[in-house]
């Protein structure tokens, strides 16, 4: 780690300011609607100063405390999906004239790259596989888009939820690559590590300084102490041969049970990426714009197949997406489809736990009790 | 370069199969290159209401039309039932894997179709013919619910005088002019004389259909990696990015829909999946 670098914490605005100087939209983690949640900053005020979060199973709250620390908390329901990969967008137009021609014509995507402060390492992990899903093969034009210039000033976590075990995804706490600036946040600054050629440009424009050797010390212990306090972990290894081998196992009824089927955990997680295709034609009939909105598998009409679902029951859908982000997704993506957020655990309104089931399950025999 | 936007196709013949089945044959009117792979299939749009995806059931000729069977079922299908000759719609693909047709040369091959499932399969018959010299023995094996299901009855009896094919034909219900067997199509497997070894097998429709016909099929020698079925799944983008016909580790649009057996067999036929 080249982390020898420190930026007292009143120069956050003059990295903001140079972001921004370099003509990115710069955005961050602010308080709103009582949640930390990335929106544009407009300067380094914006940020969270002094709060922190307490997460558990179905539980999320913001308390403010006497710190000057700006990073003090764990993710919040999103980071960067919505940025990239919208919750709703056109993909395209249709006009009709009168004689019935049709004209397909591309939506113009925003241009202006973006920078995200306070990113952390598991949210770039999830980065990293939506990269795979929207750019290996076809890529994704809009997706493309947006990702092209992006700028990312990582922060390595500190303060894990209760919910959190990026420690056993092997994603976290601390962000190892994937970023432009990373930040360790200490109490009266950040010791700052370089990742690329372009954070190496913006931190020649900071006002650095060299870090002591005691400083880098309380960074890295930081660290490890944030991947010891987690206690929440999923069996390790690929899952994908212990889950499909307990598709008919009675776990899957008993979490059906309590899964109110919502998509809450698909929408928070930072790596599912299903979505649904809609149109949405002008009254006036002479246009119509085709649109992508984010879905989810726990929808009933996501398996809609000419007049029947191919998962009509809430346990066919749990075990689909729990068998597809731990499992199956290894062989479409080369690793699990977890980063370890916690983000699924504190956002389920019933407080259903995937590290829980996935350790039942994997822990429990195979085969047992066919349906 | 927008991976979704669909290109203006118009309709140059729309033909009535049965109540509620129709053709329709559509002619892109853009010069850009088109080409598709037998059980390959397009996603067609209907101007305001959505997309669907639909095999292509024939080969492309020199005027570039392309025909699409296709089931009323739906909000867009529906839509698309009530197009006449001139209307426009959009037309994106081909897309996914087709059929084995360069693995099939020299062998002996089996179609095993259910329902509307002779559609993706109906390419199949249309290349083996146009290279007959290419393949063996061609046996064709259609099963409906209904006698009055069955479309193309005088294709049937025309590929049926052919030298060297053989058209069996099943209804779970038949009626007084039904000349084929009653009851299920796995049943006129006994009436096929197969060679396994040199035999290769390609199944499309309902997915029960196609699992009871792949163990049969494997039981009479055929080899698993010799079996080839034509999965269905809903499927909004074509391109593997939507996750909706996720099957275990394949995404049907991309990896599919043409599969050989040993990919999906261990979900095949587990509910839910």
């Amino acid at each position: 780690m080249n982390d020898s670098l420190f930026l007292p914490r009143d120069a956050l605005q003059t990295l903001i300011e140079q972001l921004k100087s370099d003509g990115f939209r710069v955005i961050g983690p602010c308080v709103h609607d009582d949640t930390i949640q990335y929106r544009d900053l407009a300067d380094s005020a914006t940020l969270p100063f002094g709060w922190t979060d307490d997460q558990a199973p179905g539980n999320y709250r913001l308390t403010q405390v006497d710190s000057p620390r700006a990073f003090a908390w764990a993710t919040g329901a999103q980071a960067l999906k919505p940025y990239l990969f919208k919750p709703r967008e056109t993909l395209w137009r249709a006009q009709r004239d009168a004689a019935g021609k049709l004209t397909f014509s591309s939506e113009q995507i925003e241009d202006q790259p973006l920078a995200f402060i306070g990113v952390r390492a598991c949210d770039i992990a999830a980065l990293k596989l939506h990269d795979k899903h929207f750019l290996d093969g076809v890529k994704d034009s809009n997706y493309a888009a947006r990702r092209a210039g992006l700028f990312i000033v990582a922060v390595h976590c500190a303060y894990p939820a209760d919910t959190c075990f990026c420690a056993s995804t092997g994603d976290g706490p601390a962000a190892a690559d994937g970023f432009d600036l990373a930040l360790n946040e200490l109490e009266d600054g950040y010791l700052v590590e370089v990742g690329s050629e372009r954070g190496k440009a913006i931190a020649a424009r900071l006002p650095l300084a060299a870090a002591s050797s005691d400083l880098q010390h309380q960074g890295a212990q930081a660290v490890a102490e944030a991947a010891k306090r987690q206690h929440r972990q999923l069996p390790s290894g690929n899952l994908q041969k212990p889950l499909f081998e307990r598709l008919h196992h009675p776990r899957w009824d008993q979490v059906a049970a309590r899964c109110l089927s919502c998509g809450n955990c698909t929408s928070v997680c930072p790596t599912c990426f299903c979505n649904a295709q809609i149109d949405a034609p002008a009254l006036g009939g002479e246009v119509t714009e085709h649109l992508r909105e984010w879905d989810s598998c726990f929808t009933e009409g996501h398996s809609y197949l000419h007049g029947f679902m191919v998962r009509p029951e809430t346990g066919h859908r749990y075990r689909q997406w729990l068998t597809h982000k731990l499992g199956s997704w290894h062989e479409q993506y080369g690793r699990s489809g977890c980063v370890g957020c916690g983000r699924c655990i504190t956002w389920c309104p019933v407080g259903i736990d995937l590290t829980e089931e996935a350790n039942v399950l994997c822990n429990s025999a195979a085969g047992e009790s066919p349906q | 370069m927008n991976a979704y936007l669909p290109r203006e196709a118009e309709v140059v013949e729309r033909i009535e199969e049965s109540p509620n089945t129709f053709t329709l044959q559509l002619k892109l009117t853009d010069d850009a290159p088109y080409s598709f792979e037998p059980g390959q299939f397009n996603m067609l749009y209907l101007y305001g209401v959505g997309e669907v995806p639909i095999s292509i059931v024939a080969e492309a000729d020199k005027e570039r039309v392309l025909t699409h069977t296709i089931r009323a079922l739906g909000r867009v299908t529906n839509g698309l039932a009530a197009l006449r000759k001139g209307d426009r719609i959009g037309l994106r693909g081909p897309y996914g894997h087709g059929w084995p047709m360069r693995a099939a040369e020299g062998r002996d091959v089996v179609i095993v179709t259910g329902g509307l499932g002779c559609a993706p399969s109906v390419s199949i018959i249309h290349h083996i013919l146009e290279h007959r010299e290419r393949y063996g023995h061609l046996s064709i094996l259609q099963g409906v619910k209904h006698t009055d299901d069955l479309i193309w009855r005088e294709q049937y009896d025309r590929w049926e005088a052919m030298p060297d094919v053989r058209v069996l034909l099943a209804a779970d219900i038949g009626s007084p002019d039904w000349r084929g067997h009653v009851g299920l199509v796995t049943a006129l497997f006994d009436k096929l004389t197969l060679e396994p070894r040199k035999t290769i097998a390609m199944l499309c429709g309902p997915e029960i259909m196609m699992h009871a016909s792949a163990d049969l099929l494997h039981t009479r020698g055929i080899p698993a990696d010799a079996i080839y079925l034509s999965m269905e799944r809903n499927m909004q983008c074509g391109i593997g990015h939507c996750g909706h016909c996720q099957i275990g580790s394949q995404f049907v649009c991309r990896d599919g829909p043409v599969f050989v057996w040993p990919q999906v067999r261990e979900l095949l036929g587990v509910r839910g999946y």
